[in-house]
């Protein structure tokens, strides 16, 4: 039999069932590299990113009350969170334990997320394609600019309003309805944090209540600094005295050269190992993250260490759950996100954490149940008016030429 | 002597093994899992990132254009000059450091050792453990206040302020201590096939220790030494993991940059222009060093 005679196949359908059907970007791409018979550019124009195309989650209907109704009850939940964030006893978490137990859903906590920005540049293509990354629920930190991204990209569902009746009972005022995310539409906070100065009572014996302190030249080779781009630039902001979120490409060149001139002072810029540095006595001061000084100090014996939001103010930060595009099980990922939210599950993780507690009704639970005032007294878990005050917003990053600024203004300090 | 043909053969063709095509195909043929592996693991992504460096990205879409931008290139180099210098000399450095350390171990076993497939295990064992938890447990090691230093200076060996993390001593050992390995072997192939009867011979010629040494065991283990400085230093110029955790403020090496670039800002012309560079002076390195060598003993060894 001749392919003449082949019956009954359309010769349209038999091409397009034995060969794949190649974008030009493709072709262009597998013709340049395997036979090299295209000229170079070409080639290598075939190796660009198609960047993102404006394909949001809303325009296509996800996340609306219709979407909404339509999604089954799922009874397993992927969630993606930072270490050491949850309550953890005999390697077991308590408040999952009693979700699962109450809910029947089976809940994969994993904490894959180290950095914000990494982790995104990993799920990216992913998202991108509209594929289920793996996770229904991932946090991100409203400080770097991944979190603006998912939501401006529409790669952030839509939350169901209907399923937060905890959140908006419970809430905190200082993450109901935040500047990164108007209306909680797409994010519910999981804690909330400062970065400001820690320093080791052994060998700092005065009262540190001034972000000057790192700057300062009797600490020399025993100040610990973060390399993270947004950290740092917003601590040279603040040691001007100049307020990140209101601040100018001027401001940043100023406070880049206040940490260039600090840098013979800096023993390294951490990302998040200074607190390893903190604990073993390798440097004496350093910006820190409240809660892991919180934890070393009263959890891991290293009493010494203490945690101080100075007068200049501290940044103040949000890690935001959502539910990215792609996601299997939204109605299960909703139920977790408010049930963080109901009084005693805050108390159990807060209690673990104690970074800034979005629970205020927590705090008396922790008290008088968990009999831990260590905690429920603490002013950077439970903020006092004056600690609120001191609370700084970051600079929100208009576009991608002013990220482009940014980053090239403070990156070379930590790089160079 | 003519020669027995069973009868039965008479008149029957031998069988054919191979077509024409087949028997000239079969190099490509078995060439073909590598020349696969290459195109899609080597090929692709050194031309994805020559091609990025030339390119102007969107930090924030990432959408790219080939815009023939070369000039990132000149920018970057005036900006991480010293850094890649120090990435070149904290590697050599640490190729030195690491042949020093491998030369004596790996000639001991391969001309004295009873047992050595027992010993060149000994010398791997460690290199099981995981590589950045090794790096970490120099961290611990090595701190300040750590179990080393805080012995040396109790006995008043080293002053209170001595330290050292932070320091390119310390990212010079880790690498050192990290690529240790892959010295060590390269090193032990060259001298364990070295002919035992050369050396007899040049006792019989009345060469002292040393002289045999030096004019026969050395020269013959060059193509191992040339190996091993190929794998240790190429490797060790690009890495990120050791500065990252044993070093400080002034030990940042060309990796880390790099990393930062391609993970914390997503920069990735900057990143890809900043590898090319790495490329290039890694290539035009190791060609010098190959001419000073002879070309002979690379198509030979490497």
């Amino acid at each position: 039999m001749t392919d003449q005679q082949r019956p009954g196949i359309d010769p349209a359908l038999w091409r397009g069932l034995t060969q794949s059907r190649t974008s030009r970007r493709g072709f262009l791409r597998a013709a340049g590299v395997g036979a090299g018979a295209l000229s170079l550019s070409s080639i290598l124009a075939a190796c660009g990113t198609a960047g993102v195309s404006t394909s949001s989650a809303a325009a296509n209907g996800v996340g609306s009350a219709e979407w909404w109704s339509q999604q089954p009850e799922t009874k397993t939940l992927n969630y993606a969170n930072w270490p050491y964030y949850i309550d953890t006893a005999h390697g077991k978490h308590p408040s999952i334990e009693q979700f699962q137990q109450s809910t029947g859903i089976t809940v994969d906590y994993t904490e894959p997320i180290n950095d914000n920005t990494s982790f995104f540049t990993k799920i990216r293509p992913d998202l991108q394609a509209g594929n289920y990354i793996g996770y229904d629920v991932i946090v991100l930190t409203n400080s770097d600019p991944p979190l603006s991204e998912m939501i401006g990209f529409g790669w952030a569902v839509p939350l169901d309003q209907s399923r937060m009746t905890n959140f908006y009972k419970y809430a905190s005022p200082l993450v109901k309805d935040p500047a990164w995310d108007p209306g909680n539409i797409h994010t519910m906070a999981w804690q909330s944090g400062y970065t400001c100065i820690g320093y080791n009572t052994k060998y700092i014996t005065e009262d540190i209540t001034s972000i000057q302190s790192l700057f300062d030249p009797k600490y020399k080779g025993k100040i610990g600094m973060m390399g993270i781009s947004t950290e740092l630039g917003s601590a040279g902001l603040l040691a001007i005295g100049v307020d990140p979120a209101a601040s100018t490409p001027d401001d940043w060149a100023n406070a880049a050269d206040k940490l260039t001139q600090q840098k013979p002072l800096v023993r390294s810029y951490y990302d998040q190992d200074y607190i390893k540095a903190l604990k073993n006595e390798d440097i004496w001061i350093s910006m820190v993250w409240s809660g892991d000084v919180f934890q070393a100090a009263n959890y891991q014996g290293y009493d010494t260490l203490k945690a101080v939001i100075p007068e200049e103010g501290s940044m103040f930060w949000t890690d935001n759950q959502l539910i990215p595009v792609g996601v299997e099980n939204p109605v299960a990922a909703m139920e977790f996100m408010d049930y963080v939210y109901e009084p005693p599950v805050q108390a159990l993780i807060e209690d673990y954490n104690a970074y800034v507690c979005p629970v205020p009704a927590a705090r008396s639970i922790i008290a008088n149940q968990l009999k831990d005032p260590t905690v429920a007294n603490s002013p950077t878990v439970f903020p006092d008016a004056q600690m609120v005050s001191r609370s700084k917003p970051y600079y929100q990053f208009k576009n991608s030429q002013d990220l482009d600024q940014w980053n090239s203004t403070f990156q070379p300090i930590y790089t160079g | 002597m003519e020669q027995h043909v069973p009868a039965d053969l008479h008149g029957v063709e031998p069988p054919r093994r191979h077509t024409r095509l087949g028997r000239s195909a079969s190099p490509y043929l078995l060439g073909a899992p590598a020349i696969v592996w290459l195109v899609v693991f080597f090929v692709v992504p050194l031309v994805t990132m020559l091609s990025l460096s030339i390119q102007t990205c969107d930090s924030i879409t990432l959408a790219c254009t080939l815009t023939w931008h070369f000039a990132e290139f000149p920018n970057l180099i005036g900006q991480y000059g010293d850094t890649f210098v120090r990435s070149l000399v904290y590697a050599g450095a640490a190729t030195v450091a690491a042949l020093v350390v491998a030369f004596p171990v790996t000639y001991w076993i391969a001309f004295r050792a009873k047992r050595k497939n027992f010993f060149l295990l000994m010398l791997l064992v460690p290199f099981f453990v995981s590589f950045v938890i090794r790096t970490t447990a120099w961290y611990t090691l090595l701190a300040d206040n750590g179990a080393i230093l805080t012995k040396l200076k109790i006995l008043h060996l080293v002053p209170e302020s001595f330290h050292v993390l932070a320091t390119p001593l310390a990212v010079i050992g880790g690498l050192a201590y990290n690529y240790l390995p892959f010295t060590a072997l390269p090193l032990y192939v060259a001298l364990e096939r070295i002919d035992r009867r050369v050396m007899e011979a040049s006792h019989d010629l009345y060469a002292t220790r040393r002289v045999a040494f030096t004019h026969v065991v050395l020269p013959l283990a060059v193509p191992g030494i040339f190996a091993a400085f190929l794998l240790t230093f190429v490797p060790a110029a690009g890495d990120y993991v050791n500065a990252a955790i044993l070093g400080g403020t002034n030990t940042v090496m060309i990796g880390q940059v790099i990393q930062k670039k391609f993970l914390e800002t997503a920069d990735y012309p900057a990143a890809s222009a900043l590898s090319t560079v790495l490329l290039v002076l890694m290539l035009v390195g190791i060609a010098a060093y190959a001419k000073f060598l002879g070309s002979r003993t690379i198509e030979e060894y490497v």
